[in-house]
Order: C-alpha cells, then sequence, then structure tokens
C-alpha cells in the first residue's frame, strides 16, 4: 500500500527567538529519549518532528535559553 | 538506506540500556576492576535515558537499620507475591539495599534526612517500613553520569541493540545494535553482557490512545525481553503482569507513596477508603477492579481533606520529580489537590519486575540461564524491586561480571546469524511502501487491550495468539522511509514478540494468582498443588516458544501459613451494623 502523510499538532513548541541551534546547540535533540526534536536544516531552529511524546520534559529543563515548552499531548490533555 | 556500515568493537563487558542499572553495573563493575574495557549501549542518550530520566520521588523498597530488617523485607516480598519468589535473589537486593544508599548517598544523590541526619523513612507497605522520600531526587541521572565519566566507561549512545550474539558452546559472545539516526550497525564483542533494558512498557495500548502516552518510559518497550527470549534464556511468570493504578489520561504514578505518608488515600466515589494499604500489589489492583466494577468508582486519590502546607509539600516534590509534567496535567484540567480529588484507573499491561515480577529469569547474583550473560533493573526476575533494586542488582551483576571475565577469553560469534540478522532489520528499508510501523504497532497494542488484559479469559487470547500471527505474517510489508522509523519498526517487532509471549505465558498457567495480575475467568481459584512453582517461558531448539515449571527454592526467611494471607485481606472491612 503507498505510504501517505498526515498532519499532527506538536505537544512541544519551541521559541525561535530563544532558540540558538544557528550557534550548534543541539541539548534538546540530544536528551530527548524518544528522539522525537530535530533541527530544521533550512531555519537552523529546533522542532518537534514525531508525535512521539512522553512529556518527561528533560528537553524543557535542560535547554540553555529556555526555549523549549513541553505542552501535555491533546489525546490525554 | 542500504548503504550501511558496520563496527567491530572489543569489549571485556557489554552493558546494554543505559537508564538506572545498566550505568550501576558498569560503574561497580569498574570499580572492581579499573582495566577492564566496559562499554555501555544505550538506544537514547544516557544523560536521561530511562525510567528516572527525570529523577525519582523516592525509594519504595528501602531496607534501613532501625526500621526493617533484611528478613523482614524479604518476607514482606514473599508474602506480596503470594510466594512465588527466589527468596535468595530477594535476600540479596535485602541486604545490598543499605550500602547501595549510603553510597548513592555518597556520590550526591539526596535523601530525606531528618534533624539530626538519619534517614526520614516512612510506612506504605502492608507490614514494615520501607519508604524514603527524595524531595530533591531530580539529579539522580547527573550523579550516575558524573561516575560513569570518572570511571571512563565507554558510552555509545542512539545504538539500539537488537540481539545479542553467542558462542557456539553457548556461551555470550556480544551483541549487534543499529545507530537510530544513521542506521549504521556496531557489533560489540564482550566476554559478558548485562541486559539492562527496562520494562516492557509499550505493550498494551493507554486507554487515551496516545501511542507514547504510557506508564513507563516509553522507549523501554521490552527490547531486554526480546533480546533475552531469542537467545534462549528462559524468562520467569511473564503472566504476573505489571498493572498498576495511575492518574487517568495522564497514565503517570499519582502518586499513593508520596502522599500515603502526608495523610492522602486512594478512596472512592464516596470518599471513603475501600482498601487498607496502597502499596501496589496485585491483590490491591484486584480491589481497585472489583470497585470499579461494584460502581463506586472512579477511583481517586483523595488529598482535599490536608492542610494547606502539606499539600504544597506534596504539589512540590510531585511537581519537580520523576514525571514533573503532572503539575501541567492537573493545571489544564482544573485539577487542584486542594479542592478536587485526583481521578484514577487502572492502567494497560506491561512486563517489569520492578513492580510485579515478570522478568527474565535471574539468580541472586544476576545470572541468567546463559553463560555470562546478566540480567538487571525492571526487566530481571527479582520481584518488586523499583529503583533501588536496579541499582542494587546492577552493581552485583557489574562485579560478578568482572569476576567472571577474569576467567574467560572473547569468543567467536556465529557469521551467519549475524549476516541474517542485519538482514531482518535492513528489511523494511528495502520496501517502497507497505504498512508502517505506527499502525502496525498500534494494531497489535490494541489487540493486546483487546484480548489479553485480566479478567483473562482462554478463548479471548487464543484469538489474541491468532491475531498476532497475521500481524507477524504482515511484516513481510512493514515499511520504513529513515532512521527513525527503522527503530520504531524494531521496536514494533520487540512488543510483537513481548505480547506473543504475555498469551503464551498466561495460557500456560491454568490457575488464578498475584490478585488481578494474572485472574483467569476460566481458572479462578489458586491452585497450590499444582502451580505453587515459578513458570519460565524459552525458545526451544526447534525455535518454538516452550514452558516448563521451575520450583520455588527452599525459603531462607521462614514465612508462616497464616502470615502469607496478609495481602489477601487489604479491603477496609465494613462494619455489621453499617449494611
Amino acid at each position: 500500500m503507498p505510504i501517505i502523510t498526515q498532519a499532527k499538532s506538536a505537544a512541544v513548541v519551541i521559541d525561535d527567538a530563544k532558540c540558538i541551534a544557528e550557534k550548534g546547540c543541539t541539548v534538546c535533540v540530544d536528551v530527548c529519549p524518544l528522539d522525537i526534536l530535530a533541527i530544521d536544516e533550512g531555519r537552523k531552529k529546533a522542532f518537534m518532528k514525531y508525535d512521539e511524546c512522553w512529556y518527561c520534559m528533560p528537553c524543557e529543563a535542560d535547554c540553555p535559553t529556555g526555549a523549549v515548552k513541553v505542552n501535555i499531548p491533546y489525546l490525554l490533555r | 538506506m542500504t548503504d550501511t556500515k558496520t563496527e567491530i568493537i572489543e569489549a571485556d563487558i557489554l552493558v546494554i540500556g543505559g537508564g538506572t542499572g545498566g550505568p550501576m553495573a558498569a560503574i561497580k563493575a569498574k570499580e572492581a576492576n579499573p582495566g577492564l574495557k566496559v562499554v555501555l549501549m544505550e538506544k537514547a542518550n544516557v544523560k536521561r535515558s530511562g525510567a528516572i530520566s527525570m529523577g525519582m520521588d523516592g525509594l519504595n523498597n528501602a531496607v534501613v537499620p532501625g526500621y526493617a530488617t533484611p528478613e523482614q523485607y524479604v518476607k514482606e516480598i514473599t508474602v506480596a507475591n503470594d510466594g512465588i519468589v527466589n527468596q535468595k535473589a530477594v535476600m540479596a537486593y535485602a541486604t545490598g539495599s543499605f550500602p547501595m544508599i549510603q553510597y548513592l548517598d555518597k556520590l550526591g544523590v539526596k535523601f530525606e534526612k531528618d534533624g539530626s541526619g538519619e534517614y526520614n523513612m516512612r510506612k506504605v507497605h502492608h507490614m514494615g517500613t520501607y519508604v524514603l522520600p527524595m524531595p530533591d531526587g531530580h539529579n539522580v541521572k547527573k550523579v550516575l553520569y558524573r561516575q560513569l565519566r570518572r570511571l571512563q566507561v565507554a558510552v555509545t549512545n542512539r545504538y539500539m541493540a537488537t540481539r545479542l550474539l553467542k558462542a557456539p558452546d553457548g556461551r555470550i559472545a556480544g551483541a549487534v545494535g543499529v545507530n537510530t539516526r544513521t542506521s549504521d550497525f556496531l557489533v560489540v564483542k564482550a566476554k559478558a553482557v548485562v541486559l539492562a533494558c527496562g520494562a516492557a512498557g509499550r505493550l498494551g495500548l493507554p486507554a487515551s490512545g496516545y501511542m507514547f502516552g504510557t506508564y513507563e518510559n516509553a522507549a523501554n518497550c521490552g527490547d531486554g525481553y526480546a533480546m533475552a527470549y531469542h537467545a534462549g534464556a528462559q524468562l520467569a511468570n511473564l503472566e504476573c503482569y505489571q498493572i498498576n493504578p495511575l492518574i487517568k489520561d495522564y497514565n503517570g504514578p499519582s502518586c499513593a507513596y508520596v502522599t500515603g505518608p502526608f495523610g492522602g488515600y486512594t478512596a472512592n466515589n464516596k470518599g471513603d477508603r475501600f482498601i487498607e494499604c496502597d502499596y501496589w500489589s496485585g491483590q490491591m489492583m484486584l480491589e481497585f477492579w472489583r470497585e470499579l466494577q461494584s460502581g463506586n468508582g472512579p477511583v481517586y486519590l483523595k488529598m482535599d481533606h490536608l492542610a494547606e502546607e502539606t499539600i504544597s509539600e506534596i504539589e512540590t516534590i510531585l511537581h519537580t520529580n520523576e514525571r514533573p509534567s503532572r503539575g501541567r496535567f492537573h493545571e489544564r484540567r482544573g485539577n487542584d489537590y486542594r479542592k478536587r480529588p485526583v481521578e484514577m484507573h487502572i492502567s494497560e499491561i506491561g512486563f517489569c519486575s520492578g513492580h510485579s515480577a515478570s522478568g527474565v529469569w535471574v539468580d541472586e547474583n544476576a545470572r541468567t540461564t546463559i553463560p555470562g550473560l546478566y540480567a538487571v533493573g525492571d526487566m530481571a526476575s527479582v520481584p518488586h524491586n523499583y529503583m533501588l533494586g536496579a541499582f542494587v542488582n546492577g552493581g552485583i551483576a557489574g562485579r560478578d561480571a568482572a569476576e567472571y571475565c577474569a576467567n574467560v577469553e572473547l569468543t567467536d560469534y556465529d557469521e551467519g546469524y549475524l549476516a541474517a540478522e542485519q538482514e531482518r532489520v535492513l528489511a523494511p528499508t528495502r520496501r517502497e511502501d507497505g504498512l508502517t510501523p505506527n499502525e502496525m504497532e498500534f494494531k497489535t497494542r490494541r489487540l493486546v487491550n483487546d484480548y489479553l488484559e485480566p479478567p483473562k479469559v482462554t478463548a479471548k487470547m487464543e484469538i489474541a495468539q491468532r491475531r498476532f500471527a497475521e500481524i507477524r505474517d504482515d511484516l513481510s510489508e512493514l515499511c520504513v522511509r529513515d532512521p527513525h522509523e527503522l527503530l520504531r519498526a524494531l521496536e514494533m517487532q520487540t512488543i510483537l514478540d513481548c505480547a506473543d509471549m504475555a498469551a503464551a505465558a498466561s495460557l500456560y498457567r491454568t490457575e488464578s494468582r498475584w490478585g488481578f495480575y494474572h485472574l483467569r475467568v476460566d481458572h479462578p481459584e489458586t491452585n497450590d498443588d499444582e502451580w505453587f512453582c515459578h513458570t519460565v517461558l524459552y525458545k526451544d531448539e526447534q525455535g518454538r516458544m516452550a514452558h516448563a515449571k521451575r520450583e520455588v527454592d527452599p525459603y531462607v526467611v521462614a514465612v508462616e501459613a497464616d502470615e502469607m494471607a496478609a495481602y489477601h485481606q487489604l479491603r477496609v472491612k465494613t462494619p455489621a451494623a453499617a449494611e
């Protein structure tokens, strides 16, 4: 069967103004146990790439600039 | 994606899993012999991986002199687990408990102490006092990481181990892992391997339908159980599922162990207590389930009768440790501990010895049934072991493996087996279209809920086996587009293996035991004549799932018959005049 891509809302939100990924920071991406965050190569900002969040919060706690906010995923909010 | 590299390295000890027990195994092996090369392979990043990613709010099973003796603890766990325990392994934990607390304390882990510097112990269990709060327990992973660096343990992050490798003579020879971001392979040849992969916590589907809204860290999906099975190790008492009383939808602990000593308790919709003890056991879960069945549900964690300063303290502990997003969840729901009790429910099923008794069989030295292979933590068969058990048994495994290494040489593995495994791993990358890991995992876990959850019904579990076989046939259509999806595809196959094991193990034990954990409708009675034994599940010579009974070794701590029934009397007794 062909594979399709469907829209999902992102529980983990990055404040682009505070994110310093363009300076080489990858802390949130590094610490995520589920490996769901990535750096957008075009914008050089972190973002939630996969809807597989355990809302555990190392990304938020370890971010050096306070750019990450973990919301509870909508399905269980 | 077909252009993947394979790197081969050598080590004395390979530890798989960098959460709790794994790092401690590596640390204690290096402390025993700093000359050893110890490699720690982790699917995520050791800094924040595993069940205690954000720390822990307390020790649930601390055996502290003056409050409890190892003998008392062994007795309590024997009773809580309906007598089916390897007491020698529980005793090895119990005697190692206090020295490990002191060791962690020395490293910088913070435990609650009273004014005179004594540990501030609290009672939650039915019989003894074993809970030690950790209101500032959020730094556990940092402390472990520092020690790993200090002792020069070699860490490989973002490699998911997929299969163990064995020597022709049957002993362990290493393992193969695949990088979750590049799909490159890493083969580690090792004299000893310690499995520390956590629970099978992504087995049932959370009622919310959110696949990663699990109680366990969702990365803990049963890799260790599947690897041990495929290597031919014995797995014990898998039918003694993990099922927990959790915050509804959030699916995290509410957490009665923290709130209980402050005066919080589990209540029904009338605000009344219905269980005498909030300690998680199969019997407690049975009473919880009965309360829901009786129409007295939902069940709540009640705190609104407590004083403001008590509630503030509870909030500070619960919202900064272990699962800090609890506070965020409550806020959004308008839940306030002061005004409204927290709605709880019964979790989906999983395997986890940390809370129940389903794990890879180990003895008192953390040895599995394969020479050179160890298992520790949530995935090893020492029951009710929690975080401190993972540390203690990790330490036992590390020291024993260091000793074992001194007497063996590195061995070759079967090249053909490795090639076949690499082909299995990469097969989903070779397809242009097909089924996605996400939908195959969802369906497997939805069927686990439909057919395997207690109360267990023989006919339903047999349907589950047929449906799982259909999904196994569908693996020939499993398709991935990048290394991350390949990680999920491999995890999905682990989950399917665990689902098959859960069904087979539950069908084998034709009695009911451990309260709700193994409540079989067709076999409602506990049958000590036939089933006062461990069950072990293993892959036989023909590659089939096989079972055997394993005798319960003679107790090292005697338990009287009347004491054995203590956990069967958890329901609050209703005064005769009230009814």
